[in-house]
């Protein structure tokens, strides 16, 4: 008989902590999987939504059964997790028949969703059923007007406030997450303190900030886009607005993550044990990279062939935009700036071009922190290790708190 | 006479759980509400668990499971009953198997 480990056969693990594999993990342990393209908010930020009744789109959309064989797939190779996004994904009417297929298959089941549609019957579902990840919940603002002024759905507040109410009811596991307009600062405040209390949320939501441009490349959506973004100095201030907590392992980060980059794209993990599906069966390395030279048609070919085959010469691709080769290709700012081959899509139609918003986002960070002086650009600084080891978290956070002062007493 | 408290007892995986297999690993992953004490846990069992595990099918009494392994690994069957009747506890008391009926 093998002997015991210690004092019992069987190990509680949660798995999204190291210690799971023995052997290394398996081919493929995370999917994304987009439901459909429309939502019933019409976001101004948002970069994928279609609207809700949008008959064209929802033919396209993979039907159940196709998702039941990609989940299937998915498991055979190993997979332990699938996130359900969109859209909101709660407007598929076989929502609960895909959800539950995951499940049975022995996947843990995350839902991105902004809970307008959350009813008392589907809430009874997911407390029998548990997701065994917490549900993301999206919030626009804390009062109707500044929620629906993002959302631009009537009735989307309450409906929203309703679908979390039902949650709480059920007792099923929810955190949320905020996207508010550069002018909505009272209504962050106020979700952090909301958000605080609610029995999911272990650690400060998340609030997306520096916000990408359309995935369809929509010209006019653009435009709202980008008047819905902060400006860098602003998206710095809602960033870094918790000193305390943003710097806290700054260091740890700075010293494993920054330094200079090379020429490859890729530098993330996409496509490598993780991808992405949009809602028409199309592969792509994570959720946003949907470059055509990127994608892969599942409908022609799999997820292992996608995985062992495909994926591995995309990540080889190397940059060749000559701006990011003299720029990016020498930053060291990796962690600060959200450039990367899926948003440079989003924002340029290309790979590789820099993206000058989410570059002046990360020098300004990097500027409030004491690591670059006014006007220096990252990719010029010789000394940037010697930065990095000279860099101090107290040190961060009181030239933090003296620019707030500064910039409050201004 | 059946003794229905000992082993001649035949248990099979609970219908709240999926059992998987991934990469050389038994993984239970808990189906319905309760199995896990908090939302994303799993239960993986070391390598006496897992050798005990593939007996419990439905379809072998405990004392079959015992012999199998007793001739398998040549341990003592005194101890081998103790591991198999201290892993059968706990695994129904978290609803991962049930007793055939």
């Amino acid at each position: 008989m093998p002997p015991k480990d210690g004092d019992g056969y069987v190990t509680r693990t949660r798995s999204d902590k190291a210690g799971l594999w023995v052997r290394g993990g398996p081919r493929l342990e995370h999917i994304d999987i987009e439901l459909t393209e429309r939502c019933n908010n019409d976001c101004l930020h948002c970069y994928i939504n279609r609207p809700a009744g949008d008959a064209k789109a929802r033919d396209r959309e993979m039907s159940a059964a196709r998702i039941g064989g990609i989940l299937a797939e998915a498991a055979s190779l190993g997979c332990l997790s699938v996130r359900f996004t969109g859209g909101e994904p709660l407007l598929r009417e076989d929502f609960e028949e895909i959800y539950l297929a995951a499940r049975k298959l022995g996947l843990k089941a995350a839902v991105f969703t902004n809970a307008t549609l959350v009813s008392p019957r589907l809430a009874d579902l997911l407390a029998r059923v548990p997701p065994l990840e917490p549900l993301e919940v999206t919030l626009y603002g804390m009062t109707r007007e500044t929620y629906e002024t993002l959302s631009r759905a009537p009735g989307s507040f309450d409906a929203a406030m309703a679908g979390i109410g039902v949650l709480r009811e059920r007792k099923v596991l929810f955190t949320v997450k905020g996207a508010f307009l550069p002018s909505g600062g009272g209504d962050l405040a106020a979700f952090e303190k909301w958000a605080k209390v609610l029995p999911g949320m272990d650690r400060p939501p998340s609030v997306s900030v520096f916000y990408v441009l359309h995935a369809r490349g929509d010209q006019a959506k653009n435009r709202k886009i980008t008047r819905a973004r902060p400006d860098p100095e602003r998206g710095a201030d809602i960033q870094m607005r918790n000193a305390g907590e943003y710097v806290r392992g700054l260091k740890a980060f700075l010293t494993r993550y920054s330094g200079r980059r090379d020429d490859r794209l890729f530098t993330c993990g996409a496509g490598v044990a993780s991808c992405a599906v949009d809602a028409y069966g199309i592969l792509q390395p994570c959720l946003l990279v949907r470059h055509p030279e990127t994608v892969y048609d599942l409908g022609a070919g799999s997820l292992k062939d996608a995985l062992e085959g495909f994926f591995p010469a995309v990540r080889r691709r190397k940059a060749a935009h000559p701006r990011y080769l003299e720029t990016c290709a020498r930053c060291p700012l990796r962690g600060f700036c959200e450039q990367c081959p899926g948003k440079a899509w989003m924002e340029s139609g290309t790979l590789d071009t820099p993206a000058a918003y989410f570059c002046e986002a990360a020098h300004v960070q990097a500027r409030r922190l004491g690591l670059l002086a006014a006007g220096e650009r990252a990719w010029e600084a010789a000394d940037w290790e010697a930065r990095v080891g000279e860099f101090t978290e107290a040190g961060a956070l009181e030239r933090l708190k003296s620019l707030d002062t500064a910039r409050k007493g201004g | 006479m059946t003794d229905r408290t000992g082993l001649d007892r035949i248990f099979k995986p609970s219908e709240e759980i999926v059992a998987r297999e991934i990469e050389g690993e038994l993984i239970i992953v808990p189906l319905t509400a309760g199995i896990g004490d908090i939302e994303d846990e799993l239960f993986t069992f070391n390598a006496s668990g897992r050798a005990i595990w593939k007996g419990l099918d439905g379809r072998k009494p405990l004392k079959a499971i015992i012999g199998e392994l007793a001739a398998q690994f040549e341990g003592d069957p005194e101890e081998i009953e103790e591991d198999v009747l201290g892993l059968v506890e706990e695994l129904v008391k978290r609803r991962i198997v049930v007793e055939v009926v």
